[in-house]
């Protein structure tokens, strides 16, 4: 190719886009909003036996400003559903929302008064995980399919 | 004479009637004889643990509800349930919370749950549920799926939201005056009181608790603690879901250690049939418990000692976690949401090599408890932190309610494992670890050395462990085997009659309270049949519940840095604090 060639070996052509999503997908920084069982299953992943920093989202961040992927692990309440609003709206684009076991998914085997019937009904997600609890594994694989997701995404700079 | 007649001579006419059923002491009484009752049990026959308070509701009886009360005195181990009858159009009290602390938190959320109002308590208002949510949930006629979302589809506006009271309305603060800013005479400097929000959405708030204080200085002055925000209605489907239904929800109460929940629930059921399991299936049951407890203060230390800066330390436990966890995933199928008790029995038996696993994962869990210990329990920062922050007194402890380490930690030998032996307790050689200042430090240390003893009791009984069946042979709960059920009619017919709707597992019509030793503290069942197949009432009577109302008063007078080592040292577990 013409460019790639009068550039030498030292260099590689890419789109921007491409490249950006490579950085996004392997540097995201979660905000692990945890209330229930299933945050068992997220210390889980986040400690050493599987050990979520090999795929580069090891570092939770507590505050929603410096966070850009939400796991919402666990039974999201009505009582609760506002602060977990709040908290998505104060993350700052490009943010990626990763629903984390059938509770958060769609509100699971509770089917009641207290219980919000999926996240999804409040804010958008992006990446649904089965399981009561996910095991690990599945957790990884959903964080994976997430990556491919936002490697292939068109990029907002 | 007996302490039922003694009551009903006592109380004469007020007395409506007395009975002891499956070991169970009740008296029915008429309300306005409860305080004085109360306080003669309290004062002259030591019953000081108010250990649950809640209500039945008889839709179609009258009077309607009827208000209990768990009462325990540990001097003479012995337990006593009163009960009060009111009508739906009357439904007052009188409040306890001059004779028990722990009757605060107890009687609001009767309150928020059923609407029987307790006059003269202190602050009645909503706790599991939020302000501006209308009816009362747990009465038989609210329909269990009536949603009213605070945000979201159904409610196109944030108005409820928007009643949540501001933190400085609902503090109460000791002395007016603070309030207003005053000048410090040694310094000159203005100082005013500060409010400050905590939670829920706070890593060392677990995500699911909301403190607001009020500051002077740095010095908590004034707290409330507000919880419910993990309110996933535990208690309300268990009166939808059949008694072998309710069992996955159990798991979910305190996830962290799932099997003793199971082990608990199933038990309670259990005592309503008036029916032991057999010998293998109480060893497994001992087994699988004190492993789940394991579980349960490994997740403890580690998250506390995490909060406090000890990263490490949390690394290590969560590894020593797994080892447990691949343990029950052997046994039961599942890392966490075990279920893996039955009415009658088990789900199944332990696997064959489950006795050399479990030497081989407890020797690495022990180097890692090791470890810990090198690295914690001498270490400056750790220890100062810890040390005479979130001092209870064991008449504090025991007036708020406070079971299991934190009660021990105050220097209260009370274990329900060593109290009221169940399943095969009796037969086992262990201590019960107390601390001596009550203070956040013993209670680290207490957890530390109650895992030894569990990896005590269960080495034990895997050393003692009988062979023979796992179930109990009882047409009325146990599943015939699979075998039978697709070779002869007999099996077909059992099976089916405990698997089809309306038919199922059916108690005899009555209640049983049944404590067990949870990872907390005592986690009672007290579950109400009416003889059908669908529990009337199944409540749990939380360890946590009692802890988490108590950590105001821990606070108090303390700097607002020791709010995370305290609330990390009680072990809040959303699950069955909130139910
Ligand atoms: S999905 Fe299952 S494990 Fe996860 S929070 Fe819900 S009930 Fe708990």
């Amino acid at each position: 190719m013409g460019i790639a060639n009068s550039l030498g070996r030292d260099a590689i052509t890419t789109r921007l886009d491409a490249a950006i999503g490579w950085a996004r997908k392997y540097s995201l920084f979660q905000y692990p909003f945890a209330t229930a069982c299933c945050s068992m299953e997220y210390m889980a992943v986040a400690c050493s036996h599987y050990d979520i920093d090999r795929f580069g989202a090891g570092l939770p961040r507590w505050s929603p400003r410096q966070a850009d992927l939400l796991m919402v692990v666990g039974t999201i309440s009505h009582k609760l559903a506002p602060v977990l609003c709040q908290v998505y709206e104060q993350m700052c684009d490009p943010k990626w929302v990763l629903s984390f076991g059938v509770c958060a998914t769609s509100g699971g085997f509770y089917d009641n008064y207290g219980t919000v019937q999926g996240i999804d009904s409040i804010i958008p997600v992006d990446i649904y995980v089965a399981g009561c609890p996910p095991r690990p594994e599945a957790v990884l694989d959903g964080l994976i399919k997430l990556q491919k997701k936002i490697q292939g995404e068109r990029q907002e700079y | 004479m007996s302490l039922l007649q003694e009551l009903s001579q006592e109380f004469g006419q007020a007395v409506l009637s007395t009975h002891a059923r499956l070991g169970e002491e009740t008296v029915v009484l008429q309300r306005k004889r409860l305080l004085d009752l109360i306080r003669y049990l309290k004062n002259k026959r030591g019953f000081d643990f108010l250990m649950d308070l809640t209500v039945v509701d008889r839709l179609e009886e009258v009077p309607r509800f009827q208000v209990v009360y768990h009462l325990y005195a540990r001097e003479t181990n012995r337990r006593l349930r009163i009960k009060v009858q009111v009508a739906a159009k009357d439904a007052h009290l009188p409040t306890l919370t001059g004779e028990y602390r722990i009757a605060d938190w107890l009687e609001r959320e009767a309150w928020d749950m059923y609407g029987v109002v307790f006059d003269g308590h202190p602050d009645l208002r909503r706790i599991l549920m939020y302000e501006g949510f209308e009816g009362y949930p747990l009465r038989k006629d609210y329909p269990k799926e009536r949603r009213q979302p605070r945000v979201g589809p159904g409610s196109t506006e944030k108005t409820a939201f928007d009643k949540t009271p501001s933190i400085a309305d609902v503090l109460v603060l000791d002395d007016p005056d603070t309030s207003q800013a005053a000048v410090s005479s040694g310094t000159g400097i203005k100082e005013e009181i500060m409010y400050l929000n905590l939670g829920p959405s706070h890593p060392a708030m677990h995500g699911v608790v909301r403190i607001s204080v009020a500051l002077k200085g740095e010095t908590v002055i004034a707290s409330d603690v507000e919880i419910g925000y993990m309110h996933r209605c535990f208690e309300k489907e268990a009166e939808t879901h059949s008694y072998t239904g309710v069992i996955p929800y159990t798991d979910r109460l305190n996830y962290v250690s799932p099997l003793i929940n199971n082990v608990g629930y199933a038990m309670a059921v259990e005592k309503l049939f008036e029916v032991e399991t057999p010998e293998r299936c109480q060893y497994v049951r001992v087994i699988m418990s004190e492993i789940s407890r394991i579980t349960d203060h490994l997740t403890c230390v580690g998250a506390f000692a995490m909060e406090l800066g000890a990263f490490t330390i949390f690394l290590y436990l969560m590894k020593s976690r797994e080892y447990l966890y691949d343990l029950i995933e052997d046994v039961t199928g599942a890392r966490l949401t075990t279920s893996y008790t039955r009415i009658g029995g088990l789900k199944g038996d332990l696997s064959p090599d489950f006795k050399e696993k479990c030497r081989e994962a407890f020797r690495k869990v022990r180097e890692d408890i090791q470890e810990c210990d090198n690295l914690l329990s001498r270490n400056r920062i750790f220890f100062d932190r810890m040390r005479g922050v979130g001092v209870i007194t064991p008449e504090d402890a025991i007036s708020c309610g406070f079971t299991g380490p934190c009660l021990r930690a105050a220097g209260v030998a009370y274990d329900v494992r060593k109290a009221e032996p169940y399943l095969v307790y009796d037969r086992f050689d262990f201590e019960v670890p107390l601390g001596t200042d009550g203070d956040c430090y013993d209670r680290y240390q207490v957890r530390m050395m109650e895992m030894e003893q569990s990896m005590r009791i269960v080495e034990q009984a895997l050393r003692n462990l009988p062979g023979g069946p796992i179930c109990l042979d009882d047409k009325r709960m146990t599943l015939p085997p699979k075998e039978l059920v697709y070779t002869t009619i007999e099996a077909l017919m059992n099976h089916f009659k405990l698997i089809m709707d309306g038919h199922g597992i059916r108690p005899p019509a009555g209640e049983a309270y049944m404590p067990v030793e949870g990872g907390n503290g005592e986690l009672g069942f007290y579950v109400v049949s009416d003889g059908t197949g669908i529990p009337a009432r199944v409540r749990v009577r939380a360890p946590c519940f009692a802890l988490v109302a108590g950590l105001s008063h821990l606070i108090r007078g303390r700097m607002l840095a020791d709010v995370v080592p305290i609330f990390g040292s009680i072990n809040m577990i959303a699950g069955e604090l909130d139910r």
